[in-house]
């Protein structure tokens, strides 16, 4: 029986067209980050003004920047800081809004009340205006904007968890082990969240894409990652100033920034196909 | 001439599973003022037989023979002179009149519609003629009813609204598809009054379509019954009630619950579930249900019988099925 | 309808409220000493006192809430620390120019997902369809400000049609500054316009399904009438959320993007302002840029009532 349930899940996985592409895409990036960290084709550090302007060739795939770095090399060193980034800021978001969301759920009354109320207000405060608020008075830097975008991904979580949550709690399932006595909290761990899980996940993914893109958008302001640490939206920033002399080093950086998004994009699409066909027959 | 002559009407649906025979080879005609029930179980072909007479069929749909209004076969038309026919010389009322009005338009506006589209009425002229057609429907208040929106009346109210619309413009046909399964069953008698009392006075045609055969007994002149996408047995309404002769009428007739019936006595099911399109024998589509079957009827098409004058009968075991009593056939 | 209309306005209030305190607390309550970030770590103690002072800062939080409010309804913003000119002025000037952005911006966007998403929706699963979807799929993807880049390649310098960034002034004339906002305004409308179309095209697909459309295509209409007197309004509900929705990513995006053209707008303004620590400046554009997403969120649940009198009947 569940030899079977498992080869269904792993030929619905198969069948997913977007489900193939953007996890192949999703593994390319996270292979990049991973290598990236022993070993690249050349320096993403090293500034040497001889080396500047070099265009692509064996040594320097993508050819150097105006000071001399291998630009093929950043690219690469930047993966790791973008999914850095977005790993930490979903994960804030993804603990903290997912037990705000289960605990309103769980509780009602006036902790689901207040619990809404203040993810009510934080639909006004996009990643980007969050980011602007802490840099002007902590100043600019990485760990910043992985705060703000956290900080917006918590009430993203917490709705969805809640909406969701509550529908489950309505369940006969849920109503026949409250009648079997067991409390709230235990009701949440064993039955709430692994039917909540599957929506979770996507959103998490989707989320995800989301934060790979504000990050970028806030390094490419000055308020993210500083130098000398390569970031996607740095470079872009970099590359502008040198559109004329040039373009593609305008070029690379966002066709990074884009397969990633794209990827993260294709791979949700995907799994809301796989874990929850009524959806995907709705769209 | 028959007001409407439909021959070896065949409706293909394209299914995930591939092609499903919705309606196969149904043949009737309807003259001028006339009633015709189509009765049979939920996924029978009624209601598809019945959208391919108003051209309103999914897209990926194949309909084949003849549908002809007037001499005309509607199959062969536009989709353009589909529409001057559409809700002008054939209208119908579907099941659901809690979906079947648009939420966002008021009700005076959706019935306004026809009436400036085929009868060319200017905004005033349609207004004084939907007033007057509400009031017709039976709707109290029609100068206030004309501005409500479909979610501020009752299921009867719009269903009465659904009947205006498809009165506006005298049609020679009305085709009524379940009008009253949604509905409470104190306000389903109502409502089945007033479409025969609009029919008669109006001088329309009517295809009544149901799963009720008490409803269809009550309301028509002459009976279509319908299974697995085929017509079984079709006549006069009486001469039909005089004898039931096909099983599948039999089962359907056994399965009414009866007034005045002993206390104790049970309700008689037809055995098995209504059939699934895409598994239906070639021969007779009842086979699999059919207390009578042999291997013909798996195989063979039935041949359509006139047992009597105005009933005929579409099976193969035709004796045994008058002689054989109702209550031995299904108990 | 007043009773909705009064239940909204009131919600307004209520948030317009709860994101000053937010932004109140973050900028001037959290940092400990507003006048140190202003001054930096080097500043010296009587430095920090006089500033101290001159801003009203040794007064009690609640008072200073209340005096920055009622400043604000007074049209009084105070006074740019790094600029010493009104604050008022400085984002007066900016207005003038993120307005008009974020909205030629809205205008193209919505354009753009009507006539993609009806045109795929009206070739369901053919071949126009799918390219259309795939395409979006990707304007989804992009970056905005790097989208702005590419256009500015392209348009600017390759073609030179357009100009590569600046803004000439109002006084220059409408047509220059209609040119100068048009790359940045594509830039941002094709993401926005890309995520509407995939909505737009599922809802007519959707309403397409529904009962009422049979009705109407039963009493005569057209496909063509059918679609636009009774699938569109009732398709544009679900259009409508996710615009609002995505407004604030909109606004978001003029900052950002309003720095890749250097257009003096809300953006460049506080980009500037968070350089030059002036934190009275980035509190009073923060505010006005929250609000704003609050009123458009505001604008659309009334719009709803308008489109969809089921919701009214719900409040009454």
């Amino acid at each position: 029986m569940s030899k079977d349930r498992s080869l269904s899940f792993i030929n619905r996985c198969r069948r997913s067209r977007s489900f193939v592409v953007g996890g192949a895409m999703t593994a390319f990036l996270l292979m990049c980050a991973i290598i990236s960290l022993f070993w690249t084709p050349g320096s993403a550090y090293d500034i040497t003004i001889a080396n500047r302007f070099l265009p692509s060739s064996a040594n320097h795939w993508l050819g150097t920047d105006q000071f001399g770095r291998d630009i093929a090399s950043m690219l690469m060193t930047g993966t790791q800081n973008s999914i850095v980034v977005a790993v930490v800021a979903v994960s804030i978001g993804l603990f903290i809004g997912v037990s705000l969301g289960l605990l309103a759920s769980a509780k009602r009354g006036w902790t689901e009340e207040i619990i809404m109320r203040l993810s009510d207000f934080s639909f006004a405060f996009p990643a980007i205006l969050s980011a602007i608020m802490l840099t002007a008075i902590l100043g600019p830097g990485g760990v910043n904007s992985i705060l703000a975008i956290g900080l917006y991904n918590i009430p993203v979580f917490a709705r969805l968890t809640r909406g969701t949550a509550n529908s489950i709690w309505a369940r006969e399932f849920v109503m026949a082990a409250r009648a079997s006595g067991k409390g709230r909290l235990r009701i949440t761990f064993e039955h709430i969240l692994p039917n909540i899980l599957s929506i979770i996940i996507v959103q998490a993914t989707i989320l995800f894409a989301i934060a790979i893109l504000a990050e970028a958008a806030l390094s490419y302001l000055g308020l993210g990652t500083q130098p000398p640490e390569p970031s996607w939206g740095r470079m872009l920033n970099e590359a502008q100033t040198l559109m004329f002399l040039d373009p593609m080093q305008a070029i690379y950086p966002g066709l990074a920034i884009a397969i990633a998004v794209f990827g993260l994009n294709l791979l949700g699409d995907g799994l809301r196909d796989i874990l929850d066909p009524r959806l995907s027959r709705k769209r | 001439m028959s007001l409407l002559n439909v021959k070896d009407l065949s409706v293909i649906l394209a299914t995930n599973e591939g092609p499903a025979r919705a309606v196969r080879n149904l043949s009737f005609r309807l003259n001028r003022g006339e009633t015709l029930g189509i009765v049979g179980e939920s996924g029978c072909g009624k209601s598809m037989a019945a959208l391919a007479l108003m051209g309103l069929l999914p897209e990926q749909s194949e309909t084949l023979g003849e549908i002809k209004l007037d001499g005309q076969n509607l199959l062969e038309k536009s989709d353009a002179e589909m529409c001057q026919i559409r809700g002008n010389r054939l209208a119908m009322i579907f099941q659901e009149p809690m979906t079947s009005l648009n939420p966002v338009h008021t009700v005076g506006h959706q019935i306004m519609e026809p009436l400036r589209l085929h009868r060319n009425m200017s905004e005033n002229e349609a207004k004084a003629e939907v007033l007057r057609l509400l009031d017709r429907v039976g709707i109290p208040n029609p100068k206030e009813r004309i501005d409500n929106y479909p979610h501020q009346l009752s299921g009867g109210q719009r269903q009465r609204v659904m009947i205006a619309i498809a009165l506006s413009c005298q049609p020679d046909i009305l085709i009524a598809d379940e009008p009253t399964t949604a509905l409470d069953v104190t306000i389903q008698d109502q409502i089945l009054e007033l479409i025969q009392t609009l029919v008669r006075e109006e001088g329309m045609a009517l295809i009544l379509i149901s799963h009720d055969l008490g409803v269809i007994s009550e309301n028509t002149d002459n009976i279509l019954v319908m299974y697995g996408g085929c017509a079984v047995e079709a006549g006069g309404t009486a001469q039909i009630f005089e004898e039931l002769i096909h099983p599948y009428t039999q089962g359907l007739f056994a399965a009414m619950p009866k007034l005045g019936r002993a206390r104790g006595g049970r309700l008689v099911t037809i055995p098995g579930t209504v059939p699934d399109l895409m598994g239906l024998p070639m021969g007779c589509t009842f086979t699999d249900r059919c207390p009578l079957a042999t291997e013909v009827c798996r195989n063979t098409p039935p041949p359509i019988v006139e047992v009597k004058p105005l009933q005929f009968v579409a099976c193969h075991h035709l004796d045994e099925a008058r002689t054989r009593k109702t209550e031995e056939l299904f108990s | 309808m007043s009773v909705f209309i009064a239940k909204r306005v009131l919600t307004l209030i209520v948030t317009l409220i709860g994101a000053s305190i937010v932004i109140f607390l973050v900028m001037e309550i959290l940092p400990g000493d507003p006048a140190l970030v202003i001054l930096g770590v080097d500043a010296s103690d009587e430095a920090i006192l006089a500033l101290t002072k001159e801003l009203g800062l040794d007064r009690p939080p609640m008072i200073r809430y209340w005096d920055w409010i009622a400043g604000i309804l007074k049209g009084e913003l105070g006074t740019s620390y790094a600029y010493k000119v009104p604050v008022w002025e400085l984002i007066e000037g900016a207005l003038l120019i993120t307005i008009p952005l974020a909205i030629m911006s809205i205008i193209i966007s919505i354009i753009l997902a009507l006539s993609i998403g009806l045109y795929a929706a009206a070739n369901h699963n053919k071949a126009g369809d799918i390219t259309l979807m795939g395409i979006s799929q990707l304007g989804i993807s992009i970056p905005n400000f790097w989208l702005a880049i590419l256009l500015i390649i392209l348009f600017a310098i390759e073609l030179r049609w357009l100009p590569a960034g600046g803004f000439p002034g109002w006084d220059d004339g409408l047509w220059a500054c209609l040119r100068a906002l048009l790359l940045p305004s594509l830039a941002l409308a094709t993401v926005v316009g890309a995520i509407l179309a995939r909505i737009t095209r599922s809802s007519v697909l959707e309403v397409f399904r529904e009962d009422y459309v049979r009705t109407a295509r039963a009493k005569g209409l057209s496909k063509q009438a059918t679609l636009w007197r009774h699938v569109l309004r009732n398709a544009l509900i679900p259009v409508l959320t996710v615009t609002g929705i995505q407004f604030s990513a909109l606004l978001t995006g003029t900052v950002v993007v309003e720095n890749v053209f250097h257009i003096p707008g809300l953006g460049s303004l506080v980009l500037k302002a968070i350089n030059n620590r002036d934190t009275i400046v980035v509190e009073n554009v923060v505010l006005l840029l929250a609000t704003m997403i609050i009123v458009v969120n505001f604008i659309v649940d009334v719009l709803y009532a308008v489109i969809d009198p089921r919701l009214k009947a719900h409040d009454i």
